[in-house]
């Protein structure tokens, strides 16, 4: 199953929650924000989404800036 | 006491800082602790997949106002999206609108940043637009629902002081909204400079986080600023601009 | 050079001509300039200028809160004596003028001292009708002598003097001399001193340059406003600071804006001048000389001294009296002139304070000698 996540296709062996594959790729969920398929997803809903094939992801956090 | 308030929020430290450059962004808490700073920029970007980086967020003391900027857009739209997601992160409903496509001198598009201030005050958020100084584009955005306007002194990043100084006056006198210079104030002597002539708050970000020692100039800067404010209000003689007549002398001779 | 030499100068170029074609743009360039050329202060005394009065007022007002602040330093006269010998038409002392005449002695000089300094004055301006010679000058010594104790600042308005004399004076304790030409033009000049030592025209005139000689600290000039065409002596006037200014940096030089209005029975001022046109003589000596002090006296009525305040006015007199003996008996019949504004030392302060600016009755302490 290929998702496109911040903008870099990748292979996806397993279908997952929004939630599992955060956690999964090593990430805070407290200080993401997350774009699914061009929408912002409240992160209540993120255990509740299951990836597909297809998807595309946008995963962002706050940095330093002016 | 002397008050600023913008969206509803009560500030009593008129020096806002962005969060950018530094060195070592564990600073930032101390910074904040010794200066009282209450306003912090911060940008929104996509994560770095392969880990490591600790969240800026962690760095900011929980009670400071998040203002996240829109850096990155070119265009209205685009800053709107930003916006929108900086808003999701859950950290709060204030946003300082960046459009920039220009990315020579990194000048601010005024008519895509009216555009965007548009949208986003009618959804609730309180918008800061970054402008370049424009009185016409000033009153616009005060119509567009802006909390504040935020001219640049200089361009981002270049420490050059308050170059637009008589026209951030002219800003100052003709809007009524809060005029906070942002971008370009390098020194803290400009940051007096600004707050001397009236601006309500001034954003340094280069001057901080990329001066010898951060700390001690955050000290400097938030002391600058708060003289520059108390030299304001005490209302200093006017110098050379004779004719800006605040009342008649001559009144008297046609009674 | 001397100052008649600069006034010989002119003597080709009409004045009134010069000033009836002054035109708008002419006014507003000076009143962009920095430094005043003397043509450019004439420029300001012209009938273009006088439209122009609320421009002027709001420069000489921000030039004046530059170099001296809000403040404006009180000072009142102590007449001495109305003896004279001269014939001035204009002056109640003049000899031809029948008046009780006085001269005060040591006793009475302290009491006047004392109820002058009771009001709370520190800078007194001793003042007599013009008798020359050396007792004349041995009295005002043994005067400032008694009043040195209650003043700490001591000007004389008295007849001109020689260098020594005035320096005998500075030693005794005397900071300020004040001399009013009257009126610079010659042949007017001659025409209203009828007789007496004042006729001699120029020994009047370098009066104020011995005095910068013999180093007094304050030498304090002016026209008498109303004996002759305005623009020409106010224009003279402040030629002759300029003069004395930039020849002797070390002194101070202030102008006075006298303006005669009445005068004994039967005197009539020639050329009356208005309340318009005296703001205007203000603001271009102002423009012109931006440093320099500028004494509005009690002849201007209350009303007209308040709004002249923040027009460039730094030194003003209160609570006078220019009687003789004035000041201990209460009275003010055979006066040197009108005065219009009688108020109190304190109400002129009260009147200051609540225009936002400071009465300074002591500028200085003496702390040696
Ligand atoms: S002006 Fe002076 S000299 Fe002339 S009469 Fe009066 S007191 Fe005497």
């Amino acid at each position: 199953m290929r998702v496109t996540v911040n903008g870099e296709s990748l292979e996806l062996s397993e279908s997952t929650t929004l939630l599992d594959y955060l956690i999964r790729r090593n990430l805070n969920p407290a200080v993401l924000v997350v774009e699914y398929n061009g929408k912002i997803l409240h992160r209540d809903h993120w255990s509740q989404i299951q990836i597909g094939d297809g998807d595309t992801l946008e995963i962002l956090s706050f940095v330093g800036g002016g | 006491m002397d008050k600023l308030i913008i969206g509803g929020r009560e500030l009593k430290n008129r020096l806002f800082i962005g969060s950018g450059k530094f060195a070592d962004e564990s600073l930032i808490g101390p910074i904040v602790a010794q200066t009282g700073v209450e306003v912090i920029t911060v940008a929104l970007r996509r994560v770095d997949l392969s880990g490591g980086k600790e969240n800026i967020l962690n760095y900011i003391p929980k009670d400071c106002v998040l203002l996240p900027n829109t850096s990155g857009a070119r265009n209205a739209e685009e800053a709107v999206r930003i916006a929108r997601l900086a808003q999701a992160a859950g950290c709060g409903n204030w946003v300082k609108i960046e459009v920039i496509s220009d990315n020579k001198y990194l000048l601010p598009d005024n008519n895509e940043t009216i555009k965007a201030t548009r949208i986003l005050a009618e959804e609730g958020f309180v918008v800061l637009p970054y402008m370049h100084p424009d009185l016409y584009a000033a009153k616009e955005l005060e119509r567009a629902g802006a909390a504040a306007v935020m001219p640049l002194g200089a361009p981002i990043g270049t420490n050059r002081g308050l170059k637009t100084k008589e026209i951030v006056r002219i800003l100052i006198e003709e809007c009524e909204l809060p005029v906070i210079v942002d971008a370009g104030i390098g020194k803290p002597s400009e940051a007096a400079e600004a707050m001397e002539m009236g601006a309500a708050a001034v954003l340094v970000n280069t001057a901080i986080a990329t001066a010898g020692n951060p700390t001690m100039m955050a000290n400097a800067f938030s002391q600058a600023v708060q003289a520059g404010r108390q030299a304001f209000l005490a209302q200093p003689g006017e110098t050379t601009e004779y004719a800006r007549a605040s009342s008649p002398l001559t009144g008297f001779l046609r009674s | 050079m001397s100052f008649h030499q600069i006034i010989e100068g002119y003597k080709d170029f009409h004045i009134p001509a010069y000033l009836s074609k002054v035109s708008a743009g002419e006014v507003k360039a000076a009143l962009q300039k920095d430094f005043l050329k003397p043509q450019d202060f004439l420029t300001l005394l012209s009938p273009a200028a006088a439209e122009h009065l609320e421009a002027m007022a709001q420069k000489a007002h921000q030039l004046t809160l530059q170099h001296f602040g809000r403040v404006i330093q009180l000072f009142t006269p102590l007449y001495l004596s109305n003896f004279c010998v001269n014939r001035c038409l204009y002056c109640n002392f003049n000899s031809g003028n029948a008046i009780g005449r006085r001269k005060l002695d040591a006793q009475e000089i302290r009491a006047e001292a004392k109820a002058i300094a009771a009001t709370g004055l520190k800078q007194i301006l001793l003042l007599t009708g013009d008798v020359p010679g050396k007792a004349a000058v041995d009295y005002l010594i043994e005067a400032v002598t008694l009043v040195r104790e209650y003043f700490t600042s001591i000007g004389i308005e008295v007849n001109p003097m020689g260098v020594d004399d005035y320096r005998r004076l500075a030693q005794a304790g005397v900071d300020s001399m004040t001399i009013y030409q009257e009126v610079y033009n010659q042949a007017v000049y001659d025409s209203l001193h009828l007789s007496g030592p004042k006729k001699d025209y120029h020994w009047r005139l370098n009066a104020p340059e011995r005095a910068c000689q013999a180093r007094l600290r304050t030498v304090n000039i002016g026209a008498l406003l109303g004996l002759h065409h305005w623009p020409t002596e106010a224009f003279f006037t402040g030629l002759h600071a300029s003069y004395l200014q930039n020849k002797y940096l070390d002194t101070e030089i202030n102008i006075s804006l006298p303006r005669i209005k009445s005068g004994p029975v039967g005197y009539q001022p020639q050329s009356p001048v208005s309340d318009a046109e005296l703001v205007q003589i203000l603001l271009a000596l102002r423009l012109f000389m931006p440093r320099s002090g500028i004494t509005l006296s009690t002849r201007e009525p209350a009303e007209l001294r308040n709004h002249l305040v923040p027009l460039g006015i730094t030194r003003m007199s209160a609570g006078v009296n220019t009687a003789v003996g004035g000041h201990i008996d209460g009275h003010s019949d055979d006066g040197q002139f009108r005065i219009s504004d009688e108020r109190s030392v304190d109400e002129v302060q009260q009147m200051l304070i609540s225009k936002g600016y400071q009465p300074v009755t002591q500028d200085w302490h003496h702390i040696a000698g």
